[in-house]
């Protein structure tokens, strides 16, 4: 394993906003990460100084071991779907998968064909007739059959409807799978990817609050409801991640069950209710640090 | 999928089903991890995760270059392990939530044989 973006104690201020925070991690070859936050967390600005496209206030970024500001050798071999993709004015959707093989040495025509047969992409319609979903399938497709080592995909589902959601991570598993190489996955639908992924980085107001592996992740959290004095003495002095109540009733995520920990509830009473991803993604970014720190 | 438990242990768990269940017959061969994958739309990573823990246990074994096949002996074995846990697994939470309704073992033992005969 190697790592193919290093990025440390970046810094990124627009004015008085500081849109990334003393970021540091790295980025494996061939995993796919997510990368989760909610808007306006940094996630897009990230993406941006990775890939070159804007400069870091401070820190240090490598990808493929070198800066990628005005770095064609790195730049050759990124795939950077953005959300919002501006097109010449009068393009018609069949000159942008005739100029993709351009910019990526690795482009598929054929699986392009397939692909925009299957997202039923009408080619002779000019871009700017397009609908939303349609535009968004564009990026997609070019994504996928771009098949650069490091792809990212910035919330690139904007008016996609659930069949053509389903149908791009159907597309992005089988050919990851065939054709292994680096995803960055940016997205709020956390349920939807959250199988998909290997590994997740939570951003929240530009600061990296989770970098972990996704199946460590998965079980590391549980609420437990039940009435709120037997839960308040189970829970004791381990780490709250959340609390709720109702009448006589509490419900309180705790941080690293193990299988003792839940024994130990279900002896107590207490029902043990599944954590997804994206409830706990939702929980740390709602939660301060003090809040956190003074439930604890 | 069900979110409380690792997808590596669930995939694990469906393999041993099919197995049980004779639907994966033994010394026969094994869908690959990317088939696996694709299925259950989860990570390649995730699915060879749970393929390598049987592995590991000697329910499936791997021939080079060709892929992973059941290992003989392999149906029996998981039946056992499964009868092991079967009661604390099923038994007791039964017997747990009677005990809260105030229905006692031998009443219960009818509802088991009724329940049977239906």
């Amino acid at each position: 394993m190697s790592a193919i973006i290093e990025v440390t104690g970046v810094t990124k201020t627009f004015g008085k906003v500081t849109a990334v925070d003393d970021a540091s991690f790295t980025v494996e070859e061939n995993r796919i990460y997510g990368l989760l936050g909610r808007n306006g967390a940094g996630k897009t600005t990230l993406m941006q100084l990775i890939t070159g496209q804007d400069f870091v206030t401070s820190g240090d970024i490598r990808v493929f071991g070198q800066s990628p500001v005005e770095n064609a050798s790195v730049l050759q071999r990124i795939s950077f779907i953005k959300e919002s993709q501006k097109y010449p004015e009068d393009f018609k959707v069949k000159h942008v998968f005739r100029s993709a093989p351009w910019f990526f040495a690795d482009w598929d025509a054929a699986f392009a064909e397939q692909l925009i047969e299957e997202f039923r992409l009408p080619l002779d319609r000019r871009i700017k007739k397009l609908s939303r979903g349609q535009l968004s399938s564009i990026g997609v497709i070019v994504g996928l059959a771009s098949r650069a080592p490091l792809t990212f995909f910035d919330e690139p589902y904007l008016g996609l409807d659930a069949v053509a959601r389903q149908l791009f991570y159907d597309r992005l598993l089988e050919d990851y799978a065939e054709h292994p190489r680096t995803v960055v996955l940016s997205t709020h639908l956390i349920d939807e990817v959250s199988n998909l992924l290997e590994h997740v980085l939570v951003i929240d107001r530009g600061r990296i609050i989770i970098d972990e592996d996704a199946e460590s992740l998965r079980g590391s959290a549980s609420t437990i409801v039940g009435t709120r004095a037997a839960v308040d003495e189970f829970v004791g002095a381990r780490p709250v991640l959340h609390r709720d109540a109702i009448g006589g009733l509490a419900s309180v995520t705790v941080a690293g069950l193990d299988a003792a920990g839940r024994s130990a509830a279900k002896a107590a009473g207490l029902e043990l209710v599944p954590v997804s991803l994206q409830q706990l993604v939702i929980q740390k970014t709602n939660t301060t640090e003090q809040e956190f720190e003074a439930s604890a | 999928m069900d979110e409380s438990r690792p997808i590596f242990v669930q995939i694990a768990e469906q393999i041993e089903n099919d197995i049980i269940a004779g639907g994966l017959s033994e010394e026969s061969q094994v869908p690959s991890t990317n088939e696996f994958a694709a299925f259950y739309r989860i990570n390649p990573a995730t699915a060879l995760k749970g393929v390598s823990l049987l592995v590991d246990e000697g329910i499936l074994y791997k021939k080079r270059g060709i892929g992973m096949f059941v290992a003989t002996g392999a149906r029996e074995r998981l039946q056992t392990q499964r009868r092991e846990r079967f009661s604390t697994e099923f038994v007791r939470p039964l017997l747990d939530e009677a005990a809260k309704l105030g229905i006692g073992s031998r009443e219960l033992a009818d509802m088991i044989r009724e329940e049977d005969r239906a």
